[in-house]
């Protein structure tokens, strides 16, 4: 068994730059997807929050393996179809990474959504007002009022999501990216020993929560309200 | 879009609804059940139970259902004694393992909420049963057990739509549950959205009944909270 470990077990550990980089791509794509539809979700403009409110029902209705499948496979055709028509470009590939990065981003955007608007709503109004009293224009009072805020307030909230997402990369395996999920059954089934790399994965994703956890925790008590 | 295809084919999409509302079902069944007593043994702090529940709820909430299936289905499979035991016409069946799958993985989850709701009963609740006599488990069984179910109740709305959204892996084990019915279509007919679109909108119109059905049982269930 040691030996097999030794064999196989960087082929797992491999997967991980994968995981790690697509989680990271698809949370900085959540979060800008999260700001913008919080932006429409508190909009006064009614067409706004409707687009706003359709994305999250969406994303809600409409599972994420199911989603991903549509980007890669319907996507492509769909940008290469309107590629064609406009003569713009001639064929695009949507890559296994960007099709995961992409969809799981969106997906997220939806929940970081939910994030940033709980966290604006919950800053007193009042505050608002004030900045507004002083004469401070919208851009000043998002800047120096309402952003520096949002960081602690939309924590909690953006640590449960990104442990979530964290999770769901796993996913991108079946579009044939080679996460830890995808190494640790390739090795599993070279190896004839499934069991023991897929628990290794299972290990290595626990790690990953754990450390996430530990350190968004940190991260929370250094940014607490005062 | 060639609707003609999807129509065409509607028993391979009605199998694959019913397989998706049979597995979630099922397994919302076996999960909820098996939380009680994990949120029991959590809430209560009982010894070394009470650790083991809130470890076996951290590693399942802590890891990819997936790795949680491969396991089951792939990696069981490997050891002798597991294909020589009782349990092996069951545990070769793919449908068995996303059952036992998704059950534990659900229970996880159900296991934080109902223990969270344990913890937000208020003490006079208690105290007052305990003043007209009632024994702990009494106690637990007829003030802390429903009430906990009603409080826990808006969010495992969310944990059914979760089990919904999560069950779409069983494609990969062969399952042919909604996705797998949309998917074995786009291979039929080397198509790129109608299976795929079709299962979207099938998963969309769950989501909305579920949604209406916990609706209901919110406005039943949870009527004296409303204000």
């Amino acid at each position: 068994m040691v030996e097999l470990i030794t064999e196989y077990g960087p082929m797992v550990l491999s997967g991980l730059g994968l995981t790690v980089a697509l989680s990271l791509a698809a949370v900085a794509l959540a979060v800008l997807f999260g700001i913008m539809g919080a932006a429409l979700r508190l909009s006064s403009n009614p067409v706004s929050r409707g687009i706003g409110r359709s994305y999250t029902t969406l994303v809600r209705g409409i599972p994420d393996l199911v989603l991903m499948l549509l980007v890669f496979f319907g996507g492509q055709t769909l940008l290469n179809n309107l590629g064609n028509a406009t003569g713009r470009w001639r064929y695009l590939e949507i890559s296994p990474f960007m099709a995961g990065s992409i969809t799981i981003g969106f997906i997220f955007g939806a929940y970081m959504t939910e994030t940033f608007r709980g966290a604006f709503l919950s800053i007193p109004v009042g505050q608002i007002e004030a900045a507004k009293a002083i004469g401070m224009t919208p851009r000043q009072y998002m800047a120096r009022i309402v952003w520096p805020q949002i960081v602690p307030l939309a924590l909690p909230s953006f640590t449960n999501n990104w442990l979530v997402l964290l999770k769901t990369t796993a996913l991108a395996s079946i579009l044939g990216l080679h996460d830890i999920m995808y190494n640790a059954h390739q090795a599993g089934r070279t190896s004839q020993e499934p069991f023991l790399f897929l628990l290794m994965a299972f290990f290595i994703y626990l790690g990953l929560t754990l450390v996430s956890d530990m350190a968004l925790r940190a991260l929370g008590r250094r940014y607490a309200l005062r | 879009m060639e609707f003609d295809l999807i129509w065409q084919h509607r028993d391979l999409f009605l199998e694959g609804v019913w397989t998706t509302i049979w597995l979630i079902g099922t397994s919302l069944f076996i999960g909820g059940v098996m939380a009680i007593p994990l949120a029991l043994a959590q809430a209560y702090k009982v010894r070394y139970l009470g650790r083991a529940a809130a470890a076996y709820s951290y590693a399942f909430r802590g890891t990819p259902l997936l790795v949680q299936l491969y396991l089951l289905y792939y990696g069981l499979a490997q050891f002798e004694l597991v294909r020589e035991s009782l349990f092996w016409p069951l545990l070769k069946r793919p449908e068995i393992c996303a059952v036992i799958a998704f059950s534990m993985n659900s229970a996880a989850y159900v296991c934080e909420m109902i223990r969270g709701a344990i913890l937000a009963i208020p003490k006079g609740e208690i105290e007052a049963a305990e003043a007209i006599g009632m024994s702990s488990v009494k106690v637990t069984r007829r003030i802390i057990i429903p009430s906990a179910l009603r409080k826990a109740l808006p969010a495992y709305s969310n944990e059914v739509i979760f089990m919904l959204h999560a069950s779409v892996i069983a494609s990969t084990i062969t399952i042919t549950d909604i996705l797998g019915a949309g998917r074995t279509l786009n291979g039929m007919y080397y198509l790129a959205y109608e299976g795929l679109i079709t299962a979207a909108i099938l998963y969309l119109v769950i989501v909305f009944v579920v949604d209406r059905i916990f609706n209901r049982a919110e406005k039943r269930f949870l009527a004296h909270l409303v204000r």
